[in-house]
């Protein structure tokens, strides 16, 4: 047995179904191995995207998202994948290949220090050098990537070590035995009485939840917690989803792109819980409005997002699943803040955000968003890419009982198509769309070919404006209208480009009528492109 | 405010680069890394001299201990360690001076390692802050060369 067939059996170990990846020289013998095994291969277009699909497998299936490529231009064509995955602790194993060992620090050709390259970007990272250590790491990568705070975990492997002749009888490793990684998951006890004592004496108490809270699972806990005391929730933006989007204790989502209602609120606040959210500065602009007069109650499974950003009055480590649980246990009666609510609910109508009343020839695009959201099923996945698109996405999307994705932390465009083709494979049943611009799609079209050759069906929408128009936005205002590197002329025919890969094609503009030509789009469960034509002056924020 | 941080750490390849990278990524300061192995094969320790204001510090610690290699951080003012730092300086002598600066070693009790009839090496083992004093006294003479561990510390046994 062979060093590749010792990563396949162990792959096999640990359930893998699918692998994301591209293929050359020196990765080839791990190709060639896999092909005796019922673990699926999807051929990319470019490796970047092989992360993306792994990740929004990843964030769907619950498990871990695999992707392999070859060494030098492969692995580094990678890092952005792997970084975007590490800026929202998505749970990644990423194989390399890697030049012969006796080879690596030549400068021989494909050859990249890629373990070097992505060291701030991955949870933990091996070189392996040796064939009798393969099962004991790809065991402490799983591992490593799937608990704690999730991450991806980089495995680069000689082309000699997957050849390499593998002595001696195989076993995959039972447990883990690690000295130096041991999460907590489990809250202290001491702490969790406290905040429970803390939710009791509040009077304006709210919940602001992140991304972690998807990562944990924690989704049913967190809404009961909420109900039960009747405690308002804003989002972050990776928090989206957690709260149904209507559910009447649900603000919205924080931040200098959110609902100013939904940061009124959690700065009005006298106890705030902030829960699996980094406190990073898109979400929270100014820390010291979050824990001014207020009990700011910071529960996160890495120790060093508490007080990384902000200074906690009660910092909490733990699973936020473990730590809710924990709360409803010792939760003994319900609280009311009626008041409270009242007031909320009446910030809402004050602060809502205007419409202006539309005619023309382009789509007003928050009531393209609100019809489309009708339109969808109730669990259906929605993929947001990066710019003005996933502003709106973020404000006029009502999330159901389906899953909201985007990049949040790197926010990287490109990501929505690959994500969604990820998030269709781990499950076939979801109706999934991605929502994008002109720009990032021209980033990552090249996918369309995967989509047809796999037979992903995910629907996309283009929201066309021949503008990057989140910086055409930044520069209306920062430089009164001098635009700089942000008119997309130049851009393709989209009908020619859905019928070039076999696409359902459909165009919106203004005077159509939308939810007709959005009920036609979403009838069937192929895959389809659909143009909308958006103001170029279009803004976010006016 | 300076702190050490007493760093247990695997003994593997690329562990000190990826402690280090930590420290240029985060943007804290290193005002020195010493590296060694332990009585445990296995294992290295670092002794690694930072300085910030409480929330950088309270930050490197954790940092340092989200990395998978490391095994244990223990920080602490350096009033509660024992903290020592090597220093061999190498300077010009004539006839003139040569007694000051034999008497100056013997102040500060540094031994003379090596010598020509120009030049000597001088090894002194004290904490930073008399090794500064030291050069300071040389200042007078002309120092060639210089070279320092940084230092290394434990903590003192009555905080064990």
């Amino acid at each position: 047995m062979i060093g590749a067939e010792v990563i396949v059996k162990c792959l096999e170990k640990e359930n893998v179904k699918v692998i994301f990846g591209y293929s050359g020289v020196a990765i080839d013998p791990f190709w060639n191995k896999i092909l005796d095994t019922d673990i699926k291969r999807v051929l990319v277009r470019t490796e970047q995207n092989a992360a993306h699909l792994a990740s929004g497998y990843a964030r769907i299936s619950g498990g871990v998202g695999v992707c392999a490529v070859t060494s030098g231009p492969g692995a580094t064509n990678l890092i952005t994948g792997i970084a975007t995955a590490y800026a929202d602790s998505i749970p990644l194993v990423a194989i390399t290949g890697q030049v012969n060992s006796d080879m690596i620090g030549s400068d021989v050709f494909q050859e990249a220090d890629i373990t070097g390259a992505v060291e701030s970007f991955v949870k933990y990272s091996y070189l392996v050098r040796d064939v009798a250590d393969l099962p004991r790491i790809i065991k402490e990568a799983f591992y490593i990537a799937s608990t704690g705070r999730r991450g991806p975990v980089l495995i680069d492997i000689p082309f000699d070590i997957q050849n390499a002749e593998f002595s001696g009888k195989f076993s995959y490793p039972e447990s883990i035995s690690m000295r130096s990684y041991k999460p907590t998951v489990k809250g202290n006890i001491v702490q969790i009485k406290k905040v429970i004592k803390e939710v009791e004496h509040a009077k304006r108490p709210i919940i602001c939840v992140g991304g972690g809270v998807h990562l944990s699972g924690a989704t049913k806990e967190i809404r009961k917690f909420a109900e039960l005391n009747s405690v308002p929730v804003v989002s972050t933006m990776m928090g989206i989803g957690v709260m149904p989007s209507e559910h009447p204790l649900y603000f919205g989502m924080v931040g200098n792109n959110g609902q100013p209602f939904a940061n009124r609120a959690m700065n009005e606040s006298d106890l705030l819980l902030m829960v699996g959210a980094r406190v990073a500065d898109r979400a929270v602009n100014r820390p010291d409005l979050i824990t001014e007069n207020k009990v700011m109650v910071h529960i996160d499974v890495d120790p060093a997002e508490i007080g990384k950003n902000v200074g906690p009055t009660i910092p909490l480590v733990g699973d936020i699943k473990n730590i809710f649980q924990d709360f409803l246990e010792q939760d003994d009666y319900a609280d009311d803040h009626s008041d409270w609510l009242d007031t909320l609910n009446g910030y809402r109508k004050e602060m809502a955000s205007l419409r202006k009343p539309y005619v023309g020839e382009f789509v007003e695009p928050k009531d393209f968003i609100t019809k489309l959201s009708d339109v969808l099923r109730d669990d259906a996945i929605y993929v947001a890419d990066v710019g003005q698109n996933q502003m709106w996405s973020c404000a006029y999307h009502k999330v159901k009982n389906g899953r909201f994705l985007t990049s949040g932390g790197m926010g990287t465009m490109g990501y929505s198509i690959p994500a969604a083709m990820g998030a269709k494979l781990a499950d076939k049943s979801k109706q999934v769309v991605a929502v994008i611009g002109d720009g990032a799609f021209q980033m990552s079209m090249m996918e369309l070919a995967t989509m047809r050759q796999y037979g992903i069906n995910i629907k996309i929408i283009v929201m066309k404006n021949g503008f990057l128009g989140m910086v055409r936005e930044h520069q209306h205002y920062a430089y009164e209208d001098h635009y700089s590197m942000v008119e997309l002329k130049g851009d393709p025919d989209l009908s020619l480009i859905a019928a070039a890969y076999g696409m359902e094609y459909m165009k919106v503009d203004g005077k159509c009528d939308i939810s007709a030509k959005l009920s036609e789009f979403f009838a069937d469960d192929k895959s389809g492109l659909m143009e909308v034509t958006v103001d170029p002056m279009e803004l976010v924020k006016y | 405010m300076r702190r050490i941080y007493s760093v247990l750490v695997e003994n593997r390849a690329g562990v000190l680069s990826k402690v280090a990278g930590l420290f240029a990524r985060r943007n804290f300061n290193i005002d020195s890394l010493v590296v060694g192995e332990t009585a445990d094969k296995s294992v290295s320790a670092m002794t690694i001299v930072s300085s910030g204001d409480e929330r950088t510090i309270e930050q490197i610690e954790k940092q340092l201990n989200k990395k998978i290699d490391v095994i244990k951080v223990k920080t602490f003012k350096e009033s509660m360690s024992i903290n020592r730092e090597l220093m061999l300086i190498k300077v010009k002598y004539n006839k003139e001076n040569r007694r000051d600066i034999m008497e100056n070693c013997e102040i500060m009790q540094a031994q003379i390692v090596d010598m020509s009839k120009n030049m000597m090496m001088i090894q002194i083992c004290d904490t930073s802050e008399r090794i500064e004093l030291f050069i300071e006294m040389l200042k007078s003479v002309s120092i060639v060369e210089i070279a320092r561990t940084g230092t290394v510390a434990l903590t003192k046994c009555r905080e064990q």
